[in-house]
């Protein structure tokens, strides 16, 4: 344990920190949108905020941006720090928002370089440093038709290209995917992918999808009415579900081994079943084995054995009492979504 | 797509891949280190020229725009017959002496045409907030918001480019006015460029105004009521369509607080040779500077305070 620990803290302190946010909160008038967010974000990480519409996440976006003022706390981006100096972090970062931004009366090349000139960028840079950006989404053969005639999933890659114009260290993406069909998120979810593997870019995404949080992110935060309820690795949150089930189903019925099993360190709970054991543990890959040597250890047999993990859904539902529910939301979002949801499918 | 990637990891080599990169990632680096203009007015032009992009991409938006002042002009304007309360029986110079009583000039269309000049800007501003409200609702101003570019400058941007714009729409105007008949015996280079530099101060400070009114809406109808709500009553208690001799004393007065009025009796005086006048020129010139500067500078502190919540 002790030796666990000790690895742990020498590799956070090899990779320098991107993110570091301190009691963050954001109230407009009564409402508590965050209360006092807490977390950081490690250099070639990439972060993701999981919660419901409303729960505060694309606030702490917006205030890590600097859109927004925070009422409190502080919060430093690659060293920077949103209050003193904005326009440095706004100079270090990228921003994919979730609404379609682009100017749909412009082409998407001509949306690229607007970008760069707002950047200060100059026009002999951010030129061809536009069109290797359509390459990489694949928008070249696009890059001088106008907006409006992009599809949804064309319209989210240029709005991550436009991000990607100041060359960012860090790139916030506030619901990447929202309402896109299934191969489109898939595509996002590559060039996501990429940028950290290939680009070694910091990458801090919000999103409601658990499979998205799941399959991207290398730490997740759960937020919940503002609150960040537990931040982990998406392992580490399911095993907080209550662990692994190893089913283990042996050749004889008698003897009864359950106590033998249930010995084992990492087993919580055994339940017999016929010739078959189900079992609680908490690694289950690891439980497995013993769990196979116990059995076998006392001169039976093993016939099959199936090792189920949890769902991020499970331990969303054991962090936060629900599963992820759409809320109301005020009416400028509900319109700005909207727009973003038609824009999506068109 | 599927073929274009196969083939390609088919003809690398490892090796060859790793030089690409290797190169790739020298290119990015060499770029990655443009010379930023972190200059506070930088990105201005480039805020600017995009309204104008859309502006002059979209013609029938300039047709309809100008639909309005040359309906003024020609049922209005000639409507408005005031010749026909005069008894025929008068001399015409006795007839054209009333006229320059009331109006300043021998005729109410000329003096209605100078009207049209700051009817069209001050429509055209009016108008500069809701490309605010709508930059808002579409997520460009929050994209502008989140780049380095000065906030003044989305402000200037916004401002700049409906002053152009009604400038433009002003010369237009002008020049269906003389073909109309409106009188040029005084039009020259330099009463031409007089008054549009009159119009330009006015076109800022009232630009300035209704963006400012804009920047923290997100609401186009909330936008259309206050456009609603001061277009009307700075058209008309304005000397644009009728001189402010005529009016009762307290709405002398409101004209007399209204910046349209000086801008108004400024072009009347250099386009028209305008014998009435309400202020003398350098007057009117100092109203409207001061207008301009007023205006323009609270629309920059504002956006200071009010782009960023």
């Amino acid at each position: 344990m002790s030796s666990q620990e000790s690895v742990s803290v020498k590799e956070s302190s090899q990779r320098p920190i991107m993110v570091e946010v301190e009691n963050l909160s954001k109230s407009f008038g009564q409402l508590k949108a965050v209360e006092g967010v807490s977390f950081e974000i490690k250099e070639g990480e990439i972060f993701g905020f999981l919660g419901p519409n409303g729960a505060g996440k694309s606030t702490t976006i917006n205030m890590l941006t600097t859109l927004l003022k925070p009422s409190g706390g502080t919060a430093e981006i690659a060293g920077i720090d949103i209050h003193k100096h904005p326009n440095e972090v706004r100079r270090n970062v990228g921003v994919v928002p979730q609404e379609y931004t682009a100017d749909e009366d412009l082409t998407g090349l001509q949306n690229i370089i607007l970008c760069g000139d707002l950047y200060g960028i100059p026009r002999s840079n951010s030129k061809p440093h536009a069109q290797e950006l359509l390459k990489l989404v694949e928008l070249e053969d696009a890059a001088n038709r106008k907006v409006s005639t992009y599809s949804g999933g064309m319209r989210r890659r240029l709005e991550l290209a436009c991000g990607l114009i100041n060359y960012p260290r860090l790139l916030f993406l506030d619901e990447p995917t929202l309402g896109l069909d299934v191969q489109t998120r898939a595509a996002v979810w590559g060039y996501i992918r990429m940028l950290k593997e290939e680009y070694h870019m910091t990458l801090f995404l919000t999103t409601h999808y658990l499979e998205e949080a799941d399959s991207l992110c290398d730490r997740i935060a759960i937020i919940d009415h503002g609150h960040i309820v537990k931040i982990g690795t998406p392992a580490e949150l399911k095993e907080n579900v209550g662990g692994d089930v190893i089913t283990i189903g042996v050749a004889e019925v008698e003897p009864d081994i359950s106590g033998d099993i249930a010995k084992i360190p990492l087993v919580k709970d055994v339940k017999k079943n016929g010739n078959q054991y189900r079992i609680k543990a908490e690694i289950g890959e690891e439980a497995s084995i013993q769990v196979i040597d116990t059995v076998r250890s006392k001169g039976l047999h093993v016939r099959t054995i199936a090792l189920t993990k949890p769902t991020l859904d499970e331990a969303y539902l054991e962090l936060t009492g629900r599963t992820l529910r759409e809320e109301e939301t005020n009416r400028q979002q509900m319109f700005s979504q909207r727009v973003t949801m038609m824009k999506a499918r068109r | 797509m599927a073929d274009k990637i196969s083939t390609r990891s088919v003809t690398t080599t490892t090796q060859e891949k790793s030089v690409e990169e290797e190169e790739r990632k020298l290119e990015r680096e060499f770029r990655a280190t443009p010379k930023l203009n972190k200059s506070p007015l930088h990105g201005l032009w480039a805020l600017t020229n995009r309204d104008l992009v859309k502006w002059y991409k979209n013609p029938i938006q300039l047709i309809i725009s100008l639909v309005q002042p040359v309906v003024w002009l020609g049922l209005f304007g000639k409507a408005l017959n005031f010749g026909s309360f005069i008894s025929s029986s008068v001399p015409p110079a006795q007839q054209q002496a009333v006229y320059l009583h009331f109006f300043g000039v021998t005729d109410y269309f000329s003096f209605l045409s100078a009207g049209m000049l700051s009817f069209i800007i001050l429509f055209t501003a009016a108008f500069a907030g809701m490309s605010v409200v709508w930059d808002r609702r579409f997520g460009f101003m929050n994209k502008a918001l989140s780049t380095p570019v000065g906030r003044g400058a989305i402000v200037t941007g916004k401002v700049l480019q409906s002053v152009i714009r009604s400038l433009i729409q002003a010369a237009i105007v002008l020049v269906i006015a003389i073909l109309f008949g409106m009188n040029t015996s005084h039009l020259s280079v330099l009463t031409v460029a007089g008054s549009f530099s009159i119009l330009f101060l006015m076109s800022f400070g009232l630009s300035s105004l209704f963006v400012m009114l804009a920047l923290r809406s997100s609401d186009w109808q909330t936008q259309m009521a206050i456009i609603n709500l001061l277009n009307l009553p700075l058209l008309f208690a304005s000397n644009a369509l009728l001189p402010v001799t005529i009016m009762p004393g307290w709405l002398q007065n409101v004209v007399r607080v209204n910046p349209v009025s000086y801008a108004n009796d400024a072009v009347r005086q250099m386009l028209l040779g305008s014998t009435q006048q309400l202020a003398p020129l350098w007057a009117d010139f100092s109203v409207l500077i001061g207008f301009a500067m007023v205006l323009g500078a609270l629309g920059i502190v504002l956006s200071w305070k009010l782009l960023s919540k």
